[in-house]
């Protein structure tokens, strides 16, 4: 993307004031994106952006600064920036030697741009036709495509000079269905780090039909009861809960500025014994894959927790740098203009002893959740909300009758000791958005069949 | 926005790049080109030093395409002259995959004049950056100092200004700057194992506006008085909803009455204008000519003049939001709604919501309520609201009131109700109308009837 000499010479122009590390985040992102609502293809959009964002490290302070001109002046400019933001005053560190540039991902095997937008179009039209099949009631349909290709490099003071190609591709539908009972959405969505090749594995008419019956379903749903109560998540559903209940106050920044309810309890029991939690860039095509963070760091694999144990949290450079440790490989940032920090890639809970339909018939009277919805963590306080998007009433042992949305809420460090019974049914969930701080980055998440033994239900009903 | 008049040099080149794009529509094109350009600068401190100084300057253009019916938009992150020829070529391409619709296009002209909106402080643009290092610093330092505060998360200076111009076929030419600074602080109690966290944030166009004092003693107060906080039993409660909250619940309520959700039969409020939908104690507009605003302007995403609508008088719903498109898809007219970055087409939506107040304190409100639950936060309202269906059913912090006092804090909780429920059940206003960073003005909101879900 840009020659190695002019990044060495711009590294040593950010510490030209004295600093201990200065890094240059190139990035060139393209998107396109298609939807059909209403009937109609509309709001065809594509988005080209392309820049540098150059940090400079004096202490504790970092300067940053970023730039859209990716010319040797305009990268020259943004260090001076960024180098005056961190006010060092000391001396030149003198010349940047980088090492061999490392190249990761570009597996894509259909890049975007070599996909004529019929073929994206297409798609639409086919799944919009789907949804509509499964009955009368359906009277809307949205269909979102979009996919973003991001080639990033990362070059630091320490010799760090890494590329990466990530391509993404979504495919996402909602469809409302009219009843007695007003409106109802149905949602369905895929999401994975792989170009338009997801297509020729992925049965775009099921995902359609699929959303279509979960708005159909719930025309006939009564209101969720309040209060607390037993809850069986569903697999691949329940990854949201532990991305919320433990894994962003398993984030070193969080921990380090003691707001985190997990500050200071590495090697404890934090969680039931069925408990592993694992937060893993490397999952290939999984959405949150990376091939390296937005830090230049290889993905890895990370257990956060094992057999309940609290084993370690996830790190960027600069709070690993604090601890004298390497970063976990979790640096990560929305985009050029932004300061990485850390966060969550993949996030999930492996396999479990139980059979998921003994889990079912071991609960008497609860709520059985197939798919959450977004969520909300106060980290400080470990106090979580996520939205249960498609539930059911399970009543003696059985799953009953269909449940109206509402939200769930509870206490990370208490949710995590109240899971006693976890399925053999892994699956990864739906691609998620995951906000921190304004920023949104990519996450996967994932989990077997559980059952948490009381969560707060924020139904209406009595 | 400001006619083209009085331009600056800035505005008048962000002009010139949106004229060149539009000036190369052929017959049976139309063109409108969004272009933007802004600075900022955000001090973060953390443990008494600076722990990131950022600053930099941006640039966005969205061109928007229409021909025969079909329309495409692109947008890039640059104004060089090649990118600007790509994003129009791209533009033009995207344009040729949409489905043919009668309702897309460009607005025209109305003719109704622009209420002189002054969005500009030059004494943003002179605040050295070692006063605002000095304010965050500041700011943090009278958090920590409180009695029982741990620490604080984070402490924020934020500054921006930003030119944009918008061009298009159909003879709208538009520029305007605007300035705004903010500062926050997120601050985290703690009594033995129990924490609790506090926010207190303030936005202005001018710095001197900004009421410190009042930012840090918000954090602090919202913090401490949660300490404690536990479930309380699931019950029917009175809600007592603060200015702050209030807003944005109205926001979200506001949300569904924007013509296109209408248009497409995703609001719960579609043909249900001239009807009563809530408490005659109601009355809800969105009013972007309302100087007191911070969302102030006066033209639209689309170049419209902005002017004051009515969606809810005396309970009763009188109309929506539009922009040209889901106005013409309803046989409407514009409300000069259309909200719009750079990056993206413009939509109908919210600019300045405002509700009329009541003519009593909060105070007395409270005293008259007696017993019921006052909100200080919510959590997952991004899950937790489905404005198709109209559902609500978000976390909740706050304190009960009992006989009219504030009493035990209250974490861990649910409330649930619909949004249509919850304007019927309206009881009371406030008359301490506040005007909210976000831009849009409230009021002390009491609702009753709301489904607590707790122990």
């Amino acid at each position: 993307m840009i020659d190695t000499d002019v990044i060495e010479r711009t590294l040593a122009a950010a510490l030209r004031r004295g600093g201990e590390f200065a890094e240059v985040f190139v990035e060139d992102r393209r998107s396109t994106g298609a939807v059909l609502d209403d009937g109609r293809i509309e709001d065809l959009s594509s988005g080209r952006d392309r820049g540098a964002g150059i940090r400079v490290v004096v202490g504790g302070t970092t300067g940053f600064a970023h730039t859209a001109d990716l010319s040797e002046a305009g990268l020259r400019a943004a260090a001076d920036a960024a180098s005056a933001a961190a006010r060092g005053s000391g001396d030149s560190r003198g010349a940047v030697d980088l090492g061999r540039r490392t190249s990761t991902g570009g597996r894509a095997s259909i890049r975007p741009e070599d996909v004529a937008k019929e073929a994206k179009v297409e798609l639409l039209s086919r799944a919009d036709q789907a949804a509509r099949a499964e009955g009368g009631a359906v009277t809307q349909v949205t269909v979102r495509y979009a996919d973003v290709r991001r080639r990033v490099l990362v070059a630091n003071s320490d010799g760090v000079h890494a590329e990466d190609d990530q391509v993404r591709t979504l495919l996402s539908l909602a469809a409302v269905a009219r009843g007695d009972t007003g409106l109802q959405t149905g949602r369905e969505s895929v999401g994975r780090t792989v170009g338009f090749e997801l297509f020729a594995v992925v049965d775009v008419e099921e995902l359609a039909r699929t959303a279509a019956r979960r708005a159909l379903t719930k025309l006939a749903a009564r209101p969720a009861p309040s209060g607390s109560l037993p809850v069986v998540i569903g697999r691949g559903g329940g990854g949201v809960l532990f991305h919320e209940a433990c894994g962003h106050g398993l984030e070193a920044d969080l921990v380090a500025k003691r707001a985190s309810v997990f500050a200071g309890r590495r090697g404890e029991l934090v969680a039931s014994p069925l408990v592993t939690l694992v937060d893993d860039g490397t999952m290939g095509e999984e959405w949150g894959h990376i091939g390296i963070d937005d830090e230049g760091r290889p993905a890895q694999r990370n257990v956060l927790i094992e057999d309940g144990v609290l084993t370690d949290y996830m790190w960027d450079h600069l709070r690993a740098r604090a601890e004298g440790r390497p970063s976990s490989g979790n640096g990560r940032r929305q985009s050029y203009q932004h300061l990485p920090m850390v966060r969550m890639t993949n996030t999930y809970i492996g396999n479990g002893p139980d059979d998921p339909d003994d889990i079912i018939a071991a609960t008497d009277h609860g709520v059985y959740v197939a798919q959450l919805g977004g969520g909300q963590v106060n980290t400080a306080t470990g106090d979580f909300v996520f939205g249960m998007t498609e539930a059911y009433l399970i009543e003696g042992g059985r799953i009953t009758e269909p449940l109206r949305e509402g939200n769930l809420i509870g206490n990370g460090p208490e949710v995590l000791t109240r899971i006693d019974m976890l399925g053999n049914d892994f699956a990864m969930g739906h691609p998620g958005t995951c906000g921190k701080d304004g920023q949104g980055v990519p996450v996967g998440d994932g989990t077997p069949t559980l059952r948490v033994t009381s969560l707060t239900v924020g139904g209406t009903a009595a | 926005m400001s006619p083209a008049g009085d331009v600056d040099p800035v505005g008048a080149e962000l002009i010139g790049v949106a004229r060149r794009v539009v000036g190369a529509a052929p017959a049976g094109e139309a063109i409108e080109v969004a272009v933007a350009r802004g600075r900022r600068t955000t001090v973060q401190v953390h443990a008494g030093d600076v722990e990131s100084f950022t600053s930099a300057t941006s640039f966005g253009i969205g061109v928007r395409v229409v021909v025969g019916g079909r329309e495409g938009f692109a947008h890039a992150g640059s104004l060089d002259p090649d990118v600007v020829a790509d994003t129009l070529a791209e533009a033009r391409d995207n344009a040729r995959f949409a489905s043919p619709d009668e309702h897309v296009g460009l607005v025209e002209p109305d003719g109704v004049e622009p209420v002189p909106v002054d969005r500009w402080s030059d004494a943003l643009l002179s605040v050295p950056d070692a006063d605002k290092v000095h304010r965050a610093l500041a700011l943090e330092r009278a958090v920590t100092t409180a009695p029982r505060i741990r620490t604080v998360r984070n402490a924020t200076w934020s500054d921006a200004s930003g030119w944009s111009a918008l061009v298009a076929t159909s003879g709208i030419e538009r520029w305007s700057r605007s300035t705004a600074c903010s500062i926050s602080v997120s601050a985290i109690a703690a009594d033995g194992d129990d924490t609790a966290t506090g926010y207190g944030v303030d936005a202005a166009r001018d710095p001197g506006a900004l009421d410190d004092e009042r930012v840090a003693a918000e954090a602090v107060a919202r913090a401490t008085e949660l300490l404690g906080g536990r479930p309380v039993p699931s019950q029917r409660v009175t809600l007592v909803l603060e200015p702050r909250l209030a807003a944005t619940v109205l926001g979200i309520v506001a949300g569904t009455l924007t013509g296109d959700v209408v248009a497409k039969g995703r609001s719960p409020f579609a043909d249900r204008v001239g009807e009563t939908v809530a408490s005659p104690l109601l009355t809800l507009v969105d009013d972007p000519t309302d100087a007191r605003s911070l969302a102030a302007d006066e033209f639209d995403g689309e170049g419209l003049a902005c002017r004051r609508n009515v969606l809810i008088d005396d309970g009763v719903l009188r109309g929506f939001l539009h922009d040209g498109t889901s106005a013409r898809r309803t046989g409407a007219r514009s409300t000069a709604s259309a909200v719009r970055g750079a990056r993206g087409l413009p939509t109908p939506g919210v600019q300045a919501l405002a509700v009329r107040p009541g003519h009593r304190s909060s105070d007395a409100l409270l005293a008259e309520v007696g017993d019921g639950f006052v909100v200080r936060s919510f959590a997952g309202l991004h899950s937790g609201v489905n404005p198709v269906s109209g559902d609500l059913s978000v976390g909740a912090e706050g304190r009960m009131l009992r006989g009219g006092q504030l009493a035990e804090p209250v974490r861990e909780v649910t409330l649930a109700t619909s949004l249509q429920r919850l304007l019927l059940d309206l009881r009371a206003l406030g008359d301490d109308l506040t005007w909210l960073p976000g831009g849009s003005g409230a009021v002390t909101v009491v609702v009753d009837g709301v489904a607590l879900g707790g122990r």
